[in-house]
């Protein structure tokens, strides 16, 4: 086993771990540092694929940004412990089983159809060169996310204002 | 151009990488978690952090394609999803509070005025 194949299985075995913490956990705020501890992995996963700026922006703007806006809204919220719903009979002994076998069937096909693709030569991408490719032929669309950013800020603000204050 | 693990000498020259089917199938088996924590997941939170984990998992199939295609497209397309993403985060949060403010509870089961 080559060293790069190991640590694919680690952070893939902390990335799946994350996932099925996130969906185990009660409370919202560890939900959120498992969905953390997945973000990292992935980011990891990147700068193992050669993509050292996806992995940069992965750390910085979602295990950053948007994962510190959860957090603050779960305090700001103060959101306790998820209230237990009993799954139906049905939920239970049909969707369940059925869930695990569409996931397994899921992997299996997809790792089958695309395994001739492990004999492409890879290569790294470096952020010079993405970044050329995003400021001349993508830079109508990057100008366009700004403007995106722009109307949900304001969004936000205008949904979040206290009604009384007008 | 060589990547942050090929300097610290991870890569070995010409040496095996990981097969390109193996980021796929993580990524196919974080979005189907991501699935089943949209569908179970009672808190309004954490629904918005399961959508975020599906979205990481279309992320990780773009990066994994783009590599193994040898094409940059990819990447930029991973940028502008976390761009989008941090721009629902923002507006679902707002939407949460006012949620939050206008019921007194964070549980999808019941905000559930359309089906009166």
């Amino acid at each position: 086993m080559t060293p790069q194949i190991a640590i694919f299985l680690v952070l893939a075995a902390l990335a799946v771990a994350g996932a099925v913490s996130l969906i185990l956990q009660r409370h919202p705020i560890h939900s959120a540092l498992s969905l953390i501890v997945v973000m990292v992995a992935l980011a990891g996963l990147y700068l193992l694929q050669g993509a050292d700026f996806i992995a940069a922006v992965q750390i910085i703007v979602y295990a950053g940004a948007i994962m510190v806006l959860f957090v603050f809204v779960i305090m700001l919220l103060n959101a306790g412990e998820e209230e237990r719903t009993n799954l139906s009979r049905m939920a239970q002994y049909v969707g369940v089983p059925l869930g695990v076998v569409f996931l397994v069937e899921v992997a299996y096909w997809v790792g089958r159809a695309t395994s001739h693709m492990s004999q492409s030569t890879p290569q790294s991408v470096s952020t010079h060169d993405l970044s050329t490719l995003l400021f001349r032929e993508y830079v109508f669309p990057f100008e366009l996310t700004s403007f995106l950013i722009l109307i949900a800020i304001l969004g936000a603000l205008v949904l979040a204002r206290r009604e009384d204050s007008e | 151009m060589e990547g942050v693990l090929d300097v610290v000498g991870v890569e070995s020259p010409g040496g095996v990488v990981v097969p390109t089917s193996y980021y796929l199938v993580l990524s196919a088996v974080l979005f189907g978690l991501g699935v089943v924590a949209f569908v179970f997941k009672r808190n309004i939170i954490t629904v918005f952090m399961s959508i975020e984990l599906m979205l990481n998992a279309v992320n990780l199939a773009f990066v994994a394609f783009s590599r193994a295609l040898g094409q940059m497209q990819g990447q930029v397309f991973v940028f502008f999803v976390i761009v989008v993403a941090a721009a629902e985060a923002a507006v679902g949060m707002a939407i949460t509070i006012v949620i939050a403010r206008n019921r007194g509870t964070l549980n999808v089961e019941r905000v559930d005025t359309l089906k009166h």
